[in-house]
Parts: structure tokens; C-alpha cells; sequence
């Protein structure tokens, strides 16, 4: 038994764990009868990821490459492959994964299961929509090969299904086209969130990237930084990887009532001083935060949450103004508050979260009460017909996940009942 | 680059491997006991370099006259690198219980890997150049309660490693002892309790090709690990025994 947390580091409780490194034994290892659930780097938030005392399949053994096609720009790996790491392999090659999360340190699988998105949703959909067939290992010893074409039933169940379908083993990919590592960006400061859905509209079809930095302090006097960017070819220099780290846990969250203002001060100060154009590598462009190894331990010994839910376009900009004044108004909130619009299109997956609207992210630091200002945000996004991100969820109520996500009993006759998480216990009820 | 991977399904091999095919095009022989398992890892390979040439070999690792008849075979082109790197770890009261397990422990992790180093060896001195990289540990620095089975036939690898690099000195041959720290490997995540953060192995590869470049005599993996086993090696009797370690 081994102590595992996830993301946000609210728990740490034994697991068994069950590492996965040959693709030809992961049936055998399903079939020892104790359920569980798989289990890739960890990064989701909450505790989809998590089976509290029972069984952890680890997927991360599972990463080789299995066939890649320049020609056509389909690749074949494992499951447990880093997301960065085909991106180091096909970059030189001229191709690129349509779809990267804030993060590339997640495993493919974790990028179907929680079907991700990227900060050019309005472009290329989610991650599900690029993915040509997977293989999916059940409990029970079936395999089941499908893809939008093939079976797309159990496709539907397995894109954004929290693992819960069985274990997906491989998959196929369909890389696109890029012209290298280098974005045009542009980083434009505004106020009032009119003018955030200006700068929106205005980017999306003409820029491919386009995401917005919230000072989530600022209340009624909305500011934040719209960035946007394109990609861009030729040489523009080289970018070496920076390898900062938090070093260890501090007895204290360092983000807290006391530092949120002057650290979103900070954070405002030090980037307004970037307005304009500029080159940038895509990777501290699309993955600020893994420039520092562990920054989730700036949350102290007690973790943190985060809270990301999805508004419906037509709902306006209602919603999101009455959770920022919920916010300000709490004394809680994140350094790096995101605010991004989903272009109109809707996922795959019976569960997927992206769908058409505008979606906000923000992290609090767990201590005694936040949970009353969860559930004042959970009503604003219930009566816009909004729903919650179970990647990034550790608390969200089962009759706000049953509200927001009204094909659920579509997905449930897919599950697998070997398949089980800390997640599908709190939400599904087994 | 020519080089022999013995053990090649092991996670630090594997990546060694992928670093020196991202590098290079390399002329690549995987030896293994499990050749399904070892062509899995020769596909990944082909997918990271497909200008370079994967050859798998199954192998068995005990029986001297099949280790020697396969340096022979591989050796009749030359070699730049053979890397040793098979082993298993089991857990220590296991064999405190079983002798059979005990005695397979020893003859996989310290008999197997001499011998494999000694075929070798014959081949590099009559080419007169060749590099033999040997994966020991840090548990082969001293014996301890918590692995000493293990920790024996590293301490045996390491010592055979010094006698070859004295056998060697001022040739064109050289003998470089890796000895990593606890890594995430799926051989070592099984005996892992607390949630302490184990090096990586992609870490730990990128160390042992540094120091396998450099052809330095000894390379702990991560490099801190030296002066923990500095201190480890150098504790009173008195002080080590008292030591829950």
C-alpha cells in the first residue's frame, strides 16, 4: 500500500498500487477481481484519479510509441505516453497534437478519459476529436476497439468517461500540421468584461490561441490580460526549458487572504509591463505553470481546489459577473484566475465537459468555509444551465453533476463495474 | 554508435536507449529473456529514430556457454557501448525465507552480470577500445537489513567492475559503475510505502549517459547520491546499527 494524492493534494490515502508496463499483461492484471480505477500522472485536481484502500492501476510504464506516419500524420501509442513527449517527437517533424491542456505533463489516456481541452477549443474541439480509435481492456477480459467510426457508441462512453468504461490501452491519433514551436503573440490588458467578450469575438477565427488572465480580487472594476496568438514558422531563436521547482511544503498555503491582492497585483504589474506583439516558444505560452516543477505545493500542507464550470453563451455575461462579485466579496481566490470562451461546438463524449460558452477557472486554497462559497457558485452556474469540470473536481454535489450532465444514464450502461474511483463513489454511487 | 543493451525491457535501459536513439542514429542490439516484450521496446524505438537499426536477441542469462557463444556473435562487428543492466528485486524477507529465491536473486542480479561482463571484456581487449557500462546501485555501498540480498550482488558487480577497470587502465577500454539511487521504475515502485519522491528515470538516464560519455569510473544516479553514500559508507558501526535505514 502506498500513499497517492492527486493535483490538488487534499488527501493522501494508501492505494494499492498496480504498475502497468507491458501492454500484453494489463488483462491479466484487470482480472484479479478487486476493483479499481487507472491511473496516469496524477494531474487531475480532484479525486477521479483516486480509489481510497482499494486498487490503482499506474499507467505511466505503459508509454512507447507503437507506429507513427509522417505521411499522414497518424501515430499509435500506449496509453501511459506523455503528452509532452510527442510533442518533442513529432515537433521536428513537422506535426503537432491539435489539442494540448494547460499542462503536457498528462498521460494520452488522461486526455481521452477527462477529453481536455486547449486554449484553441474554438478551433479543434477537444482532445476526443482527434482520436482516430482506442483499445479498451474491461474487467471482464472483453477488449473493445472503437473510434468515431467503430462502435461509436462505446467511443462516446469512453471520451470524457472518467476511466470508468474500462482501461484504454492504446489509442490512435491523428496529428495536424504545424509549422514549428513558435506562436505570434499578443497580450492585450482589459477592463470590464465587455470587453473581454469583444476581444473574444474579434479573436476567434482569426487567432488559433486565446485565453484571459482575471484579477479575481478586482471585483466590480474587472481587469484582466487577453491573450491570444498564432503559429508562427521560421527560426526564432532557441528556448531552453527552465527547471525550477518548489522544494518542499510549506506549513502554510503562501497563497492566502493575506497575499491574494499584493500576488494579483504582482502578477498585473509584472505582465502589463508585456503588452503588444512578441515571439513566443508554445510552451511557456500554452503551459506557464510547468515552468515550476510542483507549484502545487504553494497550496500548503491542506491542498487546494479547483473550481471550473462552463456557462452557456446565452446566459450572457450575468453569471460570470455575479461569480467574480461572489468571489470578491468571499476574501477568497486564485493567483491565476482563467476566463476563456468554448467555441461553438459540442464534444463527443457523453460526459465531456467543453461545450459552447464561457468557462472560468480559479483555485482556493482548502480551508474551513470555502465550501460555502462553492456552493453560492454552484447555484450561479446551475441557474445558467452551466456545469462543473470533474477533472478539476473534488467536491462538486451529485445533483449538480446529474443537472449538468443530462446523459449520464446513457453513460452508465457502459460502465464497467470493475471500474470504480473516489469520483464515481461521490457521484454516481458506485 | 554500436551498441549492446543486456536486459534491454528494463526501465533504465529502455530510456537509455530512447536518449541515445534521439541523439544519434544508433545500431542498436537488444538482448532480453522476453523477446515480445524486448520487440515492444524495438518498435518505440523505430518510431524515435527510424534511420536507426533495432535488432532484438533472446537470451538466456544464466547459462555461461550461451552468454559467451552471444558476445562471440554480436562481437563479430564492433562494438562502441554494451550496457548491463538486467536485475530483480525481490523483497528482502522473501529471501530470508526461501533459499531457492535467495540463491536466483544472486545468481540474476551478481553471477549473471559477471559473466556477461567478462564475455565482453574478452572482445573490447582484443579490439582494444570499447566502453562496458554495468548498472550496480547505491544499495551495493553497504550492506543494510532492508535489502541485503539485493545489496550483496551489487557490492559483488561493483567489485568485479573495479577489478576489470584496474585490468583495463591506460587502454582503450573503459568500465563505467552506475550506481542510481531508488527510481520510479516499475521493478522498485513495488516496494515503495511512503509517498517519497523517486528520481525519475528519464533522470536517472540522462545521468548515466552523461557520466558513460565521460567514461567516468563510477556515476551515482542522481549525482546527490554520492555524498548521501559518502556519509552512509563512511557511519560508525555503533551509529549505522542504531539506524532504521
Amino acid at each position: 500500500m502506498r500513499r497517492v494524492s492527486s493535483w490538488g493534494r487534499l488527501s493522501a490515502f494508501a492505494h494499492e498500487v498496480i504498475e502497468l508496463g507491458d501492454r500484453s499483461k494489463v488483462a491479466g492484471e484487470l482480472a484479479r477481481g478487486r476493483p479499481g480505477i487507472a491511473h496516469g500522472l496524477g494531474r487531475s485536481y480532484g479525486d477521479a484519479c483516486l480509489n481510497p484502500d482499494g486498487v490503482l492501476w499506474r499507467t505511466a510504464g505503459l508509454d512507447r510509441f507503437i507506429r507513427f506516419d509522417e505521411s499522414s500524420g497518424r501515430l499509435v501509442c500506449e496509453a501511459g505516453v506523455v503528452l509532452r513527449d510527442i510533442q518533442h517527437l513529432v515537433l521536428p517533424r513537422g506535426w503537432g497534437l491539435p489539442v494540448l491542456p494547460g499542462t503536457q505533463f498528462v498521460t494520452v489516456g488522461g486526455a481521452i478519459a477527462n477529453d481536455v481541452h486547449g486554449k484553441n477549443h474554438h478551433e479543434t474541439g477537444t482532445f476526443g476529436d482527434h482520436v482516430r480509435s482506442l483499445r479498451l481492456l474491461r474487467t471482464d477480459g472483453q477488449e473493445i476497439v472503437c473510434g468515431p467510426d467503430l462502435r461509436p457508441d462505446w467511443f462516446a462512453a469512453t471520451v470524457g468517461g472518467l476511466g470508468l468504461t474500462g482501461l484504454i490501452v492504446e489509442a490512435e491519433l491523428q496529428l495536424r500540421q504545424v509549422p514549428g514551436p513558435w506562436l505570434d503573440a499578443e497580450t492585450i490588458a482589459y477592463s470590464g468584461l465587455d470587453e473581454f467578450f469583444r476581444l473574444s469575438e474579434e479573436s476567434h477565427p482569426a487567432w488559433e490561441h486565446a485565453v484571459s488572465w482575471i484579477d479575481c480580487t478586482s471585483s466590480d472594476a474587472v481587469r484582466g490580460l487577453f491573450m491570444r496568438a498564432q503559429p508562427v514558422a521560421g527560426e526564432h531563436g532557441t528556448w531552453r526549458e527552465r527547471r525550477r521547482a518548489i522544494p518542499l511544503v510549506p506549513p502554510v498555503s503562501l497563497v492566502n487572504r493575506l497575499t491574494l491582492k499584493p500576488l494579483n497585483r504582482l502578477y498585473w504589474t509584472m505582465n502589463k509591463r508585456q503588452l503588444g506583439r512578441r515571439i513566443a516558444h508554445y510552451e511557456p505560452f500554452l503551459f506557464p505553470l510547468d515552468g515550476v516543477r510542483d507549484w502545487n505545493r504553494l497550496y500548503g500542507p491542506a491542498g487546494f481546489y479547483q473550481y471550473q464550470c462552463v456557462v452557456p453563451r446565452d446566459a450572457g455575461s450575468a453569471p460570470i459577473r455575479e461569480m467574480l462579485g461572489a468571489i470578491a466579496r468571499s476574501g477568497d481566490g486564485s493567483v491565476l484566475a482563467v476566463l476563456k470562451t468554448f467555441g461553438d461546438r459540442w464534444p463527443t463524449g457523453l460526459l465531456s465537459f467543453a461545450r459552447p460558452g464561457v468557462t472560468l477557472a480559479l483555485d482556493f486554497q482548502n480551508r474551513a468555509g470555502v465550501e460555502i462559497l462553492f456552493e453560492r457558485l454552484d447555484a450561479i452556474v446551475a441557474a445558467a444551465g452551466g456545469r462543473l469540470y470533474p477533472a478539476k473536481d473534488a467536491r462538486m454535489p451529485r445533483s449538480m453533476f446529474e443537472a449538468g450532465y443530462p446523459r449520464l444514464g446513457e453513460f452508465l450502461d457502459y460502465r464497467d463495474p470493475g471500474m470504480s474511483s473516489a469520483m464515481s463513489r461521490r457521484l454516481m454511487g458506485s | 554508435m554500436r551498441i549492446v543493451v543486456i536486459g534491454a525491457t528494463s526501465a533504465i535501459a529502455e530510456h537509455c536507449c530512447r536518449l541515445w536513439v534521439t541523439r544519434e542514429t544508433c545500431d542498436l542490439v537488444l538482448v532480453a529473456r522476453d523477446a515480445a516484450k524486448a520487440g515492444r521496446v524495438a518498435e518505440d524505438l523505430r518510431v524515435r529514430s527510424p534511420a536507426s537499426t533495432i535488432t532484438v536477441v533472446e537470451a538466456d542469462f544464466l547459462d555461461p556457454a550461451a552468454i559467451g557463444r552471444l558476445a562471440a556473435e554480436t562481437a563479430t562487428r564492433p562494438i562502441d557501448i554494451v550496457l548491463i543492466a538486467h536485475g530483480m528485486l525481490p523483497e528482502q524477507s522473501l529471501c530470508e525465507n526461501d533459499l531457492v529465491l535467495c540463491r536466483d536473486t544472486l545468481e540474476v542480479n551478481a553471477v549473471s552480470p559477471a559473466l556477461f561482463a567478462e564475455a565482453f571484456a574478452g572482445h573490447f581487449a582484443k579490439a582494444g577500445r570499447g566502453t562496458l557500462a554495468i548498472i550496480g546501485s547505491v544499495a551495493g555501498d553497504r550492506g543494510r537489513k532492508a535489502n541485503y540480498t539485493y545489496g550483496a550482488c551489487k557490492g559483488l558487480v561493483a567489485r568485479y567492475a573495479e577489478g576489470l577497470e584496474h585490468r583495463f587502465a591506460g587502454t582503450g577500454v573503459s568500465v563505467v559503475l552506475i550506481k542510481p539511487g531508488p527510481t520510479d521504475t516499475p521493478m522498485a515502485a513495488a516496494h515503495r510505502a511512503s509517498g517519497r519522491r523517486l528520481a525519475s528515470v528519464e533522470e536517472v538516464a540522462r545521468a548515466m549517459l552523461r557520466g558513460i560519455d565521460a567514461k567516468r569510473p563510477v556515476v551515482y544516479a542522481p549525482a546527490q547520491w554520492a555524498l548521501i553514500m559518502f556519509v552512509v559508507r563512511h557511519l560508525p558501526r555503533f551509529v549505522f546499527n542504531r539506524l532504521n535505514l
